[in-house]
């Protein structure tokens, strides 16, 4: 085996800058393929980290699924409102639950004396949400149950809207206004950053009763965030919620949920599949791009054959098997895939540390990806390279020979 | 010279070839060509063959099926009491490609007029070659072809390349790497046939130490002077042996 490598070796040294070229269609579609799959897999990771934010242990009792088809989303919004009286109905029955909150949503304007900021994520929620959420307050604190007992005008804002609207002074003892009415800062949220393209700071969390209150509890649906005890029971708590909102919503058995339990694995198979598509598309550019290096690769080892006839036949008159014969081109044509799969291997993974550092792309190569590279090596230099390999072991000595 | 000593000690009565009603029929669509017609002959170990014939006689042929590199159409040829091919009407016994590999690797010693050495490799290298065949470690490969080198005096430039060696030297680097495997047989066809006058008389005296050594030697020529250096001389004509002589030739 060492000394078909060498032989290989030899044999492409001889002919440096055809190897070289044949080698770069094999590169540039392993190139291709990994700076598309790195993009995709960047993608992947910045998303599983983006909502990883939703924690995987939290479930979300709404009125409607997150994704679904268009009639049932027209069917669900037909369903009753989901009202903050929930909230009480699941904590008192629910045992697989350790904390649960509402969650209003709305958007609105911040004004702190002169400045306004429009378009702000307001939300309603109790204490827990805190806690459901992994959020830490780095100035003041957050909501607690007396603010939400006494429906209290106060506030906790994002890091974004702290820099915005009070440029890096104290925020909490200032009073804002949020729709025009009166608030009281008493806590400033740790940097969350971005999720899906969302600057997830610019936020006021406020207690859900004063949101109701200030902003209205008319045609107001609410949707209900609830922590399991542990990861694990994340599946029981979510039967168990499904029982607690059936008998909230009083449905009779065989009728049909008119609520929904969302989660963060809900949205992660809505995101594969799509990315499921851009990875269809990637294989099938890179698996054409390999297949034209692959048949530049067999064309040069015809060639090849043809060529070295004279030497084919020196060999066998010298006693070399059939398997000799093939493995040699065999070998020879699989360290030219090889060296291809290594270029390429390393213009991409240069090119995704390029991305990743120069743009807002996240681009990622798993060193893994070096082993599969290997196993196309095999592939491409085994299928292109064996019928070349056939002819040349099936030369007649003599024939070959005469050849010259 | 351990390399220089033949695989077998053979005696006149112990043939290592025989070739029995041997034909060769060449089937060109229309017409058949005639090669070999019905060749019969015995070789014993160390012996030292000329077998002669102008072109087109079938000697080409006859090497050819002789150095495993051919099988007959009919007859049957037996090489140290191994059956290479056997074809009697339709009941035809006959070695693969590959056991005819094993034959000419372990067995023969080919020296060609165009020395056939493979271009941009060293000497050493190729004359390691039918080793690398054999399943010779890489060691003992290189011991080995070192020692051949040495019998033909080229010790000195065993890491030259073809390119870089003057004809008479090609030749013997050529010979080298036919005595490696230690063959029962050194077939030479037309060895001088590239060479000057002077060369020739170099390569052929030193053919002549290697059978006074103990080798068996075949020689396929058309040049009567180097014919001589042979103690048996076959003539091959039409396809067929047209004269067989033993003679007192040079030693």
């Amino acid at each position: 085996m060492i000394e078909t490598l060498r032989i290989a070796g030899s044999a492409l040294w001889a002919h440096k800058f055809r190897a070289f070229l044949t080698t770069l269609g094999i590169a540039i579609g392993i190139f291709t393929i990994g700076v598309v799959m790195a993009i995709i897999e960047g993608l992947n990771t910045s998303f599983a980290d983006q909502i990883s934010h939703l924690g995987s242990d939290v479930l979300y009792v709404d009125k409607r699924a997150w994704f679904q088809g268009r009639d049932a989303w027209i069917n669900a919004r037909q369903r009753k409102n989901i009202g903050l009286d929930a909230v009480e109905y699941i904590s008192a029955r629910a045992q697989y639950v350790s904390h649960v909150s509402p969650r209003i949503f709305q958007r609105g304007q911040l004004k702190f004396r002169e400045k306004s900021l429009d378009g702000i994520a307001l939300m309603g929620v109790h204490a827990d949400m805190a806690i459901i959420q992994g959020q830490e307050v780095v100035e003041g604190r957050f909501l607690s149950s007396l603010d939400t007992d006494h429906r209290r005008p106060v506030t906790v804002i994002g890091e974004a809207v702290r820099e915005s609207l009070f440029e890096g002074q104290d925020a909490v003892g200032k009073r804002l206004t949020i729709n025009g009415r009166k608030f009281l800062v008493i806590g400033v949220l740790e940097k969350q950053g971005t999720m899906l393209g969302r600057n997830l700071d610019n936020v006021a969390y406020v207690p859900a009763e004063t949101f109701l209150k200030m902003f209205g509890r008319r045609w107001r649906n609410i949707t209900i965030a609830v922590k399991a005890s542990s990861p694990e029971l994340v599946n029981d708590a979510k039967d168990e919620l499904e029982g607690i909102m059936r008998r909230y919503r009083k449905l009779r058995p065989g009728q049909e949920n008119d609520f929904a339990i969302n989660q963060q694995s809900s949205l992660q198979e809505f995101y594969d599949k799509a990315t499921g598509m851009l990875w269809m598309v990637a294989i099938g550019i890179g698996s054409i791009s390999l297949i034209v290096g692959g048949v530049g690769v067999m064309n040069i080892m015809l060639v090849t054959v043809t060529e070295r006839t004279f030497e084919i036949g020196i060999r066998k008159s010298l006693g070399a098997r059939r398997s000799a014969i093939l493995w040699q081109f065999l070998v020879e044509s699989m360290v030219v895939s090889a060296l291809g799969v290594l270029v390429g291997f390393v213009a991409a993974s240069g090119t995704a540390i390029f991305i990743q550092n120069n743009t807002p792309l996240a681009a990622r190569i798993p060193p893994t990806w070096l082993g599969l590279g290997i196993g196309v090596v095999v592939i491409v230099g085994l299928i292109f390279g064996l019928w070349p390999a056939t002819k040349a072991a099936r030369l007649d000595p003599i024939e070959a020979l005469r050849y010259e | 010279m351990s390399a220089g000593q033949p695989a077998s000690a053979g005696n006149g009565q112990d043939p290592i070839i025989i070739l029995t009603g041997v034909t060769k029929v060449y089937d060109m669509g229309k017409e058949q060509i005639h090669a070999l017609r019905g060749i019969d002959l015995k070789i014993s170990a160390n012996e030292y063959i000329s077998i002669m014939g102008p072109s087109g006689s079938g000697k080409s042929t006859l090497m050819n099926v002789i150095g495993c590199l051919d099988t007959p159409t009919a007859g049957r040829y037996e090489f140290e009491g191994e059956l290479v091919c056997d074809v009697d009407g339709d009941k035809i016994t006959r070695m693969d490609d590959d056991d005819l590999a094993g034959i000419r690797n372990r067995k023969i010693g080919f020296v060609f007029q165009t020395f056939n050495l493979l271009a941009r490799t060293s000497a050493l290298r190729n004359v390691e070659l039918p080793l690398v065949y054999a399943g010779v470690s890489r060691k003992e490969r290189s011991v080995r072809a070192r020692e051949a080198l040495e019998i033909v005096g080229l010790a000195d430039r065993a890491d030259h390349a073809p390119s870089e060696l003057s004809g008479g030297q090609r030749q013997r680097v050529a010979i080298a790497r036919a005595l490696v495997t230690k063959p029962s047989i050194i077939l030479a066809d037309e060895p001088t046939g590239n060479l000057d006058s002077t060369t020739s008389r170099e390569i052929m005296s030193f053919m002549d130490e290697l059978h006074s050594q103990g080798n068996t030697i075949i020689l396929v020529t058309h040049e009567a002077d180097i014919a001589k250096h042979a103690h048996r001389v076959i003539h091959i004509l039409d396809g067929q042996v047209a004269s067989d002589e033993r003679g007192a030739a040079a030693a």
